[in-house]
């Protein structure tokens, strides 16, 4: 049976939930992977040297980009798979959300010197 | 007034696309809590549903705007090398402030920061504008992804908030001058 949840309020056409969690998760892959090269990046005299990808900018350009193809490759991916299911949405969003603080975290310069 | 400019730069980086971005955040989250949640104030109308598309979609532009002109214009002039042997390190913000131990965690911790955790904000906020642009008003039947989308628009306000911190601070003990000088305004001396 549809419910009022999974039905669109203007057209009654079936809204699944999959192409939200693919973007959200998406988001929080993307997110994840930018604090993680940016310490590989500050570790790494090799990465660091590899990811020079605009010289003014020096690494930062290099990791930033990176992160961005990484999020949208995998956002295109998840996109294709999912975008007509409905997925278990509650999980998704936590592990998005989880990803997103982590990210918060290891960007943060003093924990990076930790690790 | 005169003002150089790299500073007009800088001033359009922070002033223009970063501060903007921080006031919209208020009022994105403001209408992503109260008017989309399950139990929000009546329908949304099909007008409210089309505002916060277009707002969203506005903010996504402007953290884009703030990101790649700090990091492609903004930036290679924070970071830019003095010649061997310079002794005046004012056009060389970067090397200014790690001269002093003062001042010198303003660049080791503040702009090692601010540089990276800026972009959390673009991803987090295109990621909410291609949900809300997706679901429209469906969203309030989706409370997971409305709750997710709320979170990582907060996120993307805190980190436009650190990164706008950081760089007033930054700009205040090193700012980043240089080129030619633009005149802002004239007037008469009395």
């Amino acid at each position: 049976m549809k419910t009022r949840a999974n039905l669109d309020s203007s057209t009654g056409a079936e809204v699944t939930n999959g192409s939200g969690a693919a973007a959200i998760l998406a988001a929080g892959i993307g997110s994840f992977f930018l604090g993680v090269l940016s310490i590989a990046a500050d570790k790494s005299a090799f990465l660091k040297d590899m990811f020079r990808f605009y010289g003014p900018t020096g690494p930062l350009s290099g990791v930033t980009t990176t992160a961005i193809l990484i999020w949208l490759l995998v956002w295109g991916i998840l996109e294709w798979r999912w975008r007509k299911r409905t997925v278990a949405v509650a999980r998704v969003c936590a592990a998005a959300l989880v990803l997103l603080g982590l990210s918060l975290l290891l960007t943060f310069p003093p924990v990076g010197d930790l690790l | 007034m005169e003002i150089t400019e790299r500073s007009l730069w800088t001033l359009v980086h922070g002033m223009g696309f970063g501060a903007l971005y921080l006031l919209a955040s208020s009022g994105a989250l403001v209408e992503l809590y109260r008017r989309y949640s399950p139990n929000g104030p009546g329908p949304v109308s099909e007008t409210d549903e089309q505002f916060l598309k277009v707002y969203l979609v506005v903010m996504a532009v402007l953290a884009w705007l703030a990101v790649l002109s700090g990091a492609y214009l903004i930036y290679p002039w924070y970071r830019a090398v003095a010649p061997a042997g310079t002794a005046n390190l004012a056009a060389f913000p970067q090397r200014l402030l790690l001269s002093h131990p003062a001042t010198s965690e303003w660049h080791s911790i503040g702009m090692e920061w601010k540089e990276h955790v800026a972009w959390l904000t673009p991803i987090s906020i295109t990621m909410a504008a291609a949900v809300v642009v997706r679901y429209g008003r469906n969203l309030r039947h989706h409370p997971q992804l409305r709750g997710a989308v709320l979170g990582f628009t907060l996120v993307s306000f805190v980190a436009a908030g650190i990164a706008g911190f950081f760089g007033a601070m930054l700009n205040k003990n090193a700012p980043v001058e240089g080129g030619r000088t633009v005149g802002v305004l004239h007037g008469e001396t009395h």
